[in-house]
């Protein structure tokens, strides 16, 4: 008999094989939906061919809300004229667009298309109206900035936000700011740029390209740093360190209390 | 060194001095009671001996100054950025000092552990009725700790002056300048100017390390020494009355139980500060006063503070050429002030409505005091509701709740909640005390059956046993009032007299509303429930069928304890 | 605190009546020492029910005064199962002396690990901190297990006195107090007493005057900032200027601050300013030269930007959270909610007053600038704010 078997009847045996289980369907879980995480690739110059491909798959995907040519639904989608790519590339790579539900927000998700295609709509929209083209990667490149400088810009005009970190934070009505654990770099300064959704906009005159940099440098930073201090909490503040206090260290002192004056070997009734 | 040589030696040469023999004796073998909860209050004493400590260790470094510097350190990702001497101090703490970053989540753990303690006990001491005579003077002083020990921490994680805890000081410098008349120089005294100055990190700087751990040590001595004088207050049970204390003495048991308990709490603040890290201040960057965070919220037990600020509705009065900020000074002083005041007085409160001015040094248990209880729960719901709503952007972005329902929800939350928790408290203290009076007249279910030669199964019951019996029949009944304007008399008693009089005999029925008492000798002898019971020799009691009645047998009524 | 614990011993006629009172009848178990339960008041004895199985279950004897024998022994030698409290001492003993190594592996891990960069510490603070919280727990584990089955079970019984004092203590206690108060004269000589109490009230009263200094008189300082006509306003973090035709994104909004105040945190507190950009149409405008409620002063914008106070008016919190599509400006500290295309008025939450406009305009070089201060103090209210 192998040594498992020899211990199916462990006490801890049911508890290990639930935990393997769920370790199993977390990592199953996290292997299929990473493959489908957008690279931020190198924008070609936009030719017809992708123009074309463009026009193709915004009319396939997109024109039921925002119109055949792109002039908007009022109350459904607004008009993509002049939006420019890089918006487009935003919303595609993270998946925000197509929307899949008429909510608050619409919220990060797996994205349905390849990077070409995501760039051969950017390209489309571009090209019926113009607007921001998508940042080059020596635009958005983290090592080209400034972590401190970065620091004080964002804590200034984006924490209100998205909290010190880029850990996300509530706004009013349902909507929230997400937290920016998962943007590329790409699509943090195409964020800035465009300002989706209820973000404001930050443009390239009153943010400059390497105010942006530095930006990008302190959120790619800052939420790889490790905890010196032990897991974050989050990283949202006193809210989880309070839990933590009353949750956590209180109980665990009643339970020592408890332990420290046990009357054994008293019969109960 | 045996004890002999030991005693002989030292301790004559210190008994020669001091008297020492018998007071010393007296000291060892007090005898203290043993519960759980009563360690409750060791947690707080215990947190507050580590922060003595490891906040010695913090100022040998920390450098309580506002002058700015620009930062090279070990924390490179801030070099060169501009930033107070008190933020670069505690950067060095954290990043270049051995054992400085544990020492520093050491301290802030077990400051939230000395809050979160000092909450437990508190409640633990309310919910027994601990505070009744002759303890309200230490139930006064706890009192003062809490707020003492509210402003230690709010000055303590404001010192090394970083973006969230100098959001937190803004607050506070807008709180004090809306009070009226006082408030504008009070801040300014306070600050040494317009907000933020360059005082007032120095000035909460000695606050937090000598005034106010001054007075809290002072208080906390003076708290234990009225324990001690006054004895321990006992959890009701076999062999405990009133004039006594049973339980082990100091030595060596109670010593060791406490040193044992001492070592758990460091264990708990070392195991926090390695595991969870607490108040990251290399994130949240340097103070300064453009700038801001979502979710930014004080340590927990400012909570309710915080709480009250977002719920209040906007209003003011700004007749003649002054405003009252009535959407700032009342939620600040308000909520708290009710609880604080409140329950410092509610001992002479219920002193004056029971008319009970005995001694007690026997604990109530929660359930044969439900008024008390009820009140207790609704006053926890009412500073619970406070609380979450503090954390309410944080509770709308993470359950997707819209943001303002949670405040709207806690508006109307602070009114209603506590008034169900007090009904729904009360009723569960009711039942509990029916129960516990069944058990007492009709003892407890074995689970065997038998048949009677009538041809009926009834179920076994056996008597309670002596130590649960002791426990179940705990309670004391409420001396009645004097007589007042009700009864037939020429003059109500004093104290009894006028509308006062009425309110207080009113209120001393609510007080005092519980189900009777039952006669502790019927204990599954059944007596005079009129049931025809079999009481059989040698086979223990027995008690009636169980279809016999729902009436007179269905436990305590209101009809009086014989029935 | 040396006194009695017996309840017999200072105890005259008029002292029954407590205990009597507390009891309901019946005298407490006084001096009767040794063996047996403790008897309850006026219970009776009983016979069923299951003793405590304390090997020590006594009343503990007054206290001796002074006499010549050593007290008789009043706790147990050893614990009641001898085989079993061997083997809890090997358990406590493994307890302390893991808990020594682990105090040991403490002191190796600080003289190794070094600190200086955000990793080293991490591994300083999980070593220092994992052997210290692994040799506490081990101590307090220890501890409980040797008092818990080591030592023996014990339940002993002491008497409480009453916290009254008795008749006689506190008639000697009124006699000394008075005779003192009689013979200092303090009562008898009024003018002696008065004139005491009138010198001490200027000393008593001396430390208040001395905290004057701690800081400035308010004066009118709240009700005004830096802002002045001509300063320019430069972006916070950038100390750029800024001109309409580079802010011309609508949906735009960037913190500013005053030119020369950028590194002031006390200017700044207060001089801290939001300019927000919006689509034609819009704003609500009026052409009035001062502020009505609810609407933007025209003659205060350029080109559709306009310049609000950044600085919350309920508590102060920089208030930068900006909703493009809702125009609402919400302070993420209490969520007060402000609408920017109305004048900042406030929609929800505990802020009273709308966030105060600038006035704002471009100079010769098209940069925008202050045309003159705010019309009314900026920040939270208080007293003197009409």
């Amino acid at each position: 008999m192998s040594w498992i078997t020899a211990r199916r009847r462990h006490p801890a045996a049911t508890y290990a094989l639930v935990g393997l289980v769920l370790v199993l369907i977390g990592l199953g879980y996290t292997v299929i939906t990473n493959g489908n995480a957008a690279t931020a690739a190198s924008p070609t110059s936009a030719n017809p061919a992708q123009i074309a491909e463009g026009r193709n798959l915004f009319v396939e995907n997109c024109a039921t809300c925002h119109g055949l040519y792109a002039e908007g639904r009022a109350g459904q989608a607004p008009s993509l004229i002049g939006v420019g790519a890089a918006a487009v590339d935003f919303q595609v790579s993270t998946g925000r667009m197509p929307a899949a539900s008429d909510s608050a927000e619409n919220i990060r998700k797996p994205d349905k298309f390849t990077p070409a295609e995501t760039h051969a709509l950017a390209a489309y929209i571009e090209s019926i109206g113009g607007g921001p083209p998508i940042p080059s990667a020596a635009a958005v490149n983290p090592a080209a900035g400034t972590y401190g400088l970065g620091q004080q810009l964002f804590v200034a005009d984006c924490a209100a936000c998205h909290n010190f970190v880029g850990a996300g934070g509530d706004l009013t009505y349902g909507k929230f700011a997400p937290p920016l654990t998962a943007s590329t770099p790409t699509q943090i300064y195409e964020a800035m740029l465009t300002g989706p959704e209820a973000m404001p906009v930050f443009n390239d005159l009153t943010i400059t390209p390497q105010q942006k940099r530095d930006i990008i440098t302190y959120v790619t930073q800052v939420r790889s740093q490790p905890n010196p201090g032990g897991f974050s909490l989050g990283r949202i503040g006193p809210v989880t360190e309070g839990l933590v206090a009353f949750l956590g260290l209180l109980l665990f002192l009643v339970l020592a209390a408890l332990w420290i004056t046990a009357k054994h070997g008293k019969a109960h009734e | 060194m045996s004890i002999d040589r030991a005693l002989g030696g030292t301790g004559t040469w210190l008994d020669d001095r001091l008297h020492g023999a018998r007071g010393v004796r007296v000291l060892l073998r007090k005898i203290f009671p043993d519960h759980w909860s009563f360690l409750l209050g060791e947690i707080i004493l215990y947190s507050f001996v580590i922060l003595l400590l490891t906040g010695t260790f913090l100022t040998l470094w920390f450098q309580p100054s506002m002058t700015d510097v620009i930062y090279h350190g070990s924390y490179t990702p801030l070099n060169g950025v501009r930033m107070s001497e008190a933020y670069a101090s505690t950067l060095h703490i954290s990043f270049d000092v051995r054992g400085g970053l544990l020492i520093r989540q050491i301290h802030h753990w077990a400051a939230d552990l000395f809050m979160a303690g000092i909450m437990a006990h508190m409640i633990r001491v309310f919910f027994t009725g601990a505070y009744r005579k002759p303890r309200e003077i230490n139930w006064l002083i706890g009192i003062i700790l809490f707020t003492l020990g509210l402003l230690e921490g709010l000055f303590g994680y404001s010192l090394p002056d970083d973006l969230l805890s100098g959001a937190g000081l803004r607050i506070l410098e807008g709180v004090i300048q809306s009070l009226p008349i006082v408030g504008t120089y009070l801040a300014f005294f306070l600050f040494g100017g317009p907000f933020p100055g360059n005082q007032i990190i120095p000035r909460l700087y000695i606050l937090h390390v000598l005034l106010i751990p001054g007075v809290i040590l002072a208080l906390i001595t003076v708290h234990l020494f009225l324990m001690f004088h006054q004895k321990h207050t006992q959890m009701p049970g076999k062999g405990r009355t009133n004039e006594n204390v049973v339980g082990a003495p100091m030595y060596p048991y109670f010593m060791a139980k406490t040193g044992a308990f001492f070592f758990f709490v460091f264990a708990a603040c070392a195991l926090a500060a390695t595991f969870a890290q607490i108040n990251p201040i290399w994130l949240y960057g340097p103070f300064n006063p453009v700038a801001m965070s979502a979710g930014s919220q004080p340590d927990f037990y400012m909570g309710a503070l915080e709480g009250a600020l977002r719920i209040m509705p906007a209003w003011q009065w700004a007749p003649w050429g002054h405003t009252f900020a009535f959407n700032v000074f009342i939620p600040a002083l308000v909520p708290l002030g009710l609880i604080f005041g409140g329950a410092a007085a509610w001992p002479f409160i219920e002193q004056w409505i029971t008319g009970d001015r005995r001694e007690h040094h026997i604990n109530d248990r929660p359930r044969n005091a439900p008024t008390r209880t009820a009140i207790g729960i609704g006053v926890i719901t009412f500073y619970g509701i406070l609380w979450a709503e503090g954390a309410n952007d944080i509770i709308a972005d993470h359950f997707d709740i819209p943001l303002y329902w949670t405040t709207w929800a806690a508006r109307v939350g602070i009114f209603v909640g506590p008034v169900i928790a007090y009904i729904i408290t009360k009723r569960i203290c009711l039942g509990l005390q029916r129960k516990d009076n069944h058990l007492v007249e009709h003892g407890v279910e074995t689970g065997n059956i038998r048949q009677l030669p009538g041809g009926e199964f009834v179920e076994e019951t056996r008597p309670v046993s002596d130590e649960r019996l002791a426990v179940l029949t705990s309670r004391v009944e409420h001396p009645p009032l004097p007589p007042g304007e009700t009864a037939e008399t020429d003059v109500p008693a004093p104290g009894m007299r006028g509308g006062l009089g009425r309110v207080r005999e009113r209120l001393y029925k609510v007080v005092t509303e519980s189900t009777p008492i039952p006669s502790s000798h019927g204990n599954g002898h059944g007596n005079g429930h009129g049931n025809g019971h079999a009481v059989e020799a040698g086979d223990g009691h027995e008690h009636a069928a169980l279809g016999s009645g729902t009436g007179p047998d269905s436990g305590a009524d209101d009809e009086g304890p014989q029935h | 605190m040396s006194d009695t614990n017996s309840p017999g011993s200072d105890q005259g006629p008029g002292d029954t009546a407590w205990q009597e009172y507390l009891t309901g009848g019946g005298q407490a178990g006084g001096a009767t020492a040794a063996s047996g339960e403790p008897e309850g008041p006026a219970a009776p004895r009983r016979v069923i029910g299951t003793p405590s199985p304390a090997a020590s279950h006594r009343m503990l004897p007054p206290q001796d005064d002074g006499g010549t024998q050593p007290p008789p022994r009043e706790l147990p030698a050893g614990p009641e199962d001898p085989a079993r409290a061997k083997k809890a001492e090997l358990v406590v003993a493994a307890c302390f002396i893991l808990a020594g190594l682990a105090g040991l592996g403490f002191l190796v891990a600080y003289g190794i690990i070094g600190v200086g960069s955000i990793v080293a510490v991490q591994h300083s603070n999980l070593a220092l901190g994992g052997t210290l919280s692994i040799a506490m727990l081990l101590l307090g584990a220890g501890a409980t297990i040797w008092v818990r089955h080591l030592m023996p079970d014990v339940e002993l019984t002491e008497m409480r006195h009453p916290m009254h004092s008795t008749e006689q203590e506190k008639a000697a206690f009124k006699e000394t107090f008075e005779e003192g108060a009689e013979t200092s004269q303090f009562v008898s000589r009024p003018i002696v007493r008065r004139s005491l109490i009138a010198a001490t009230i200027p000393l008593a009263v001396a430390p208040i005057f001395l905290l004057r200094d701690m800081g400035p008189l308010p004066g009118t300082s709240l009700d005004t900032t830096v802002w002045r006509k001509g300063l320019r306003l430069l972006v916070y973090g950038t100390g750029d200027p800024i001109t309409p035709a580079e802010f011309s994104s609508p949906g735009s909004i960037i913190s500013v601050g005053p030119e020369g105040y950028l590194d002031d945190d006390d200017a700044m507190a207060k001089a801290a300013v939001i300019i927000i950009k919006f689509r034609p149409g819009e704003v609500d405008y009026t052409s009035q030269p001062h502020p009505v409620g609810g609407k933007v002063v025209a003659n205060w914008s350029v080109d559709n930007i306009v310049a609000y106070s950044k600085i919350c008016t309920h508590v102060g919190c920089p208030a930068a959270l900006y909703e493009q599509t809702t125009h609402h400006i919400l302070c993420p500290c209490h969520q007060s909610t402000f609408v920017a295309t109305q004048g900042a008025q406030v929609i929800f939450g505990p802020a009273t007053r709308p966030l105060p406009q600038l006035p704002i305009g471009v100079d010769s070089s098209g940069y925008l600038i202050a045309t003159g201060p705010f019309h009314e103090p900026v920040g939270p209210s208080f007293w003197e704010r009409s």
